[in-house]
């Protein structure tokens, strides 16, 4: 005679441990002293953002058309409203904007569908966005076809030349630098070695160095008379130097998937390309997804640099708008302002590599 | 029997043959002089205390591992360092591994239809029906939209067997099968191992599992310090083990 087991019923947790109560007695008021900190840094915090509400929004002059209309004690955005046009487009020519608005309009129709689960066509734009989005915005950008009026690089400028540096930076070194890293770890003693001299020497000098080179001491070496764009350089420069950093990342994920992945894989009888593409670099990659977008991010405020080799992105733009005689004191506004729109930008990567992860997340925690 | 097995091991024919073979992990010599032949439809446990070499025998038969010395031949193509052999042989040749292997990225269908499609070239819809035909096999089809971290060990290990039979392979090769499974979820695995031996799948199995040793196998090999010690049918392997070694190691795994 056997006795039938009946599993004693779940309860439900004390209600002192749960919701927002429970959340702050264990949180913000667990001892005294934690109490104590909670209240003065809660005051702190209210105090500093007063502060910087009152400057940047109550107090501030927005209305108006020059220096004359700031006389408040906030930010004079004014200036930066003066010269938005600039930061944004630098040196384009006005007539021809637009040509700009289009690429800017494509790109946040391209990535907008990306941070959306079930959008339509994902996929396809997202390939549209990879290979089909640079050659429509370099002859938009550039001209001198189609009708379109040509625009000297010389003329790119503020945010439209960080996005298309930074465009470039990203969709270039990251594949350059999947190659770098199964190079790394390569068999073939030829293939390593190149490889891990080409990460080691772009690895080992400041980007300050590489733009400054591809600008003053390339030229040196060319045949005389030979015009290499500088934009062209700093592109190359910027590309190299981040597909290095980017190759130590993929590494990074490389060795973390098990050495049974790749037995099961070549057990399969799939070769070396089909067992990467198929079955390592996905799950390598979706590892390293925060070191990748930490890289894009480090590149996204490198291409600042620039400025070094005369070509003004955002912030350069902004610092040379406000040694502007005609304008006084607005070093704060413009640098708020810069830090704002890269902000923007960062935090926009940051937030879609959160959503990947999310949605990579199959269950397999290692 | 004894005769049977005999005769098969003198055979030419083998659908393996391992004609003094012989591998160093740097200076240590891990195999010496293996001999072994297996006739097509044969099963074969291979036991051994750790060390000993039995996973390194198996595993250079689809060349995980490389030998340095000595030949072996899987279903008349030898294995050197022709890329081209290495891959026809393993397409003929499954493999199970101790922690599975399944891809966790991909679907248990996924798991299934990407060898089929890639490898075989076979169409999706083709690929998929194959798949679920070994995942009724394997008494899981209503697993195939799961990822493998959501299933539990034995179930993982029955979709690796199912992926692999998805190559239609002639020979099947499982490594430990069953040692990083809990106990509860051994025999499902066996079970299926003992279902696919009756459909005539020529199999070497390593393993510590004596009872499907005495059940499925037709010879038993025994091996220590990288040599082949001992190799006999069940019955006799266990009742009447002709070297100390084997006797002292059947002593201490039936111990208890």
């Amino acid at each position: 005679m056997t006795t039938a087991w009946q599993p004693s019923p779940s309860l439900p947790p004390p209600a002192s441990t749960v919701g927002a109560v429970g959340w702050a007695r264990s949180n913000l008021f667990s001892t005294w002293l934690s109490s104590v900190f909670t209240v003065v840094l809660s005051l702190v915090t209210v105090y500093f953002l007063w502060q910087i509400l009152d400057w940047g929004i109550f107090s501030a002059d927005l209305a108006g058309k020059d220096q004359s209309a700031c006389d408040g004690d906030g930010a004079c955005w004014v200036f930066v409203k003066d010269r938005f046009n600039f930061f944004i487009y630098g040196f384009y020519p006005d007539a021809e904007q637009w040509r700009v608005n289009v690429m800017f309009f494509l790109l946040a129709a391209l990535i907008f569908p990306q941070f959306f689960e079930n959008a339509p066509y994902k996929k396809a734009l997202g390939w549209i966005f990879l290979t089909v989005y640079p050659v429509v915005s370099g002859v938009l950008l550039l001209g001198g076809a189609f009708g379109l009026e040509f625009v000297d690089t010389d003329k790119w400028g503020g945010l439209m030349l960080t996005l298309v540096l930074s465009y470039v930076g990203i969709v270039a070194a990251l594949p350059i630098g999947i190659l770098l890293a199964l190079g790394r770890r390569s068999e073939m003693p030829v293939i390593r070695t190149i490889c891990v001299a080409f990460i080691e020497l772009w690895r080992g000098v400041p980007l300050i160095s590489v733009l400054f080179m591809a600008s003053v001491m390339l030229p040196l070496f060319l045949p005389e008379g030979t015009n290499f764009n500088k934009l062209l350089r700093a592109l190359i420069g910027i590309t190299m130097f981040q597909s290095a950093y980017m190759a130590e990342v993929v590494r990074g994920g490389l060795q973390a998937i098990p050495r049974g992945q790749y037995e099961a894989a070549a057990a399969l009888g799939l070769g070396y390309w089909r067992s990467m593409w198929l079955v390592i670099l996905p799950q390598a990659l979706k590892l390293v997804i925060p070191g990748i977008v930490n890289t894009f991010i480090a590149l996204f405020k490198d291409t600042t640099l620039v400025l070094i080799i005369g070509l003004f992105e955002v912030l350069g733009g902004v610092q040379s708008a406000i040694i502007d005689p005609a304008w006084q004191n607005v070093a704060a506004e413009g640098f708020f302002f810069a830090a704002f729109v890269y902000w923007i930008f960062c935090f926009g990567m940051s937030r879609y590599s959160q959503a990947l992860e999310r949605k990579l997340d199959t269950g397999h925690h290692r | 029997m004894n005769e049977a097995a005999a005769s098969q091991d003198n055979g030419s024919d083998g659908i393996i043959r391992m004609i003094d073979v012989n591998k160093w992990f740097g200076e240590f010599h891990v195999l010496k002089n293996i001999n072994l032949n297996v006739g097509a439809g044969e099963r074969i446990v291979i036991c051994g205390p750790s060390g000993s070499g039995k996973s390194t025998v198996i595993r250079c038969i689809n060349r995980l591992e490389e030998h340095q010395r000595g030949r072996i031949i899987v279903d008349g193509v030898e294995l050197t360092n022709d890329l081209k052999h290495i891959e026809q042989i393993r397409r003929e040749v499954g493999m199970c591994f101790q922690h599975f292997n399944l891809f966790p990225h991909l679907t248990v269908l996924d798991n299934l239809c990407l060898a089929p499609q890639y490898v075989r070239k076979a169409p999706r819809a083709e690929a998929e029906e194959t798949a679920m035909m070994y995942l009724e096999r394997v008494k899981i089809p209503e697993q195939a939209d799961k990822f493998p971290g959501q299933l539990s060990g034995g179930q993982q290990q029955r979709v690796a067997i199912a992926r692999s039979l998805c190559m239609n392979p002639k020979i099947m090769l499982f490594d430990e099968p069953t040692s990083a499974l809990d106990p509860e979820m051994i025999k499902e695995v066996l079970d299926t191992m003992i279902e696919l031996a009756e459909t005539g799948m020529t199999m070497l199995v390593v393993t510590h599992e004596m009872g499907f040793a005495k059940t499925v196998a037709n010879r038993v090999i025994f091996m220590d310090g990288g040599e082949v010690i001992e190799v006999n049918e069940p019955n006799e392997f266990f009742d009447n083990p002709q070297h100390d070694r084997t006797q002292l190691f059947l002593s201490q795994i039936l111990a208890h």
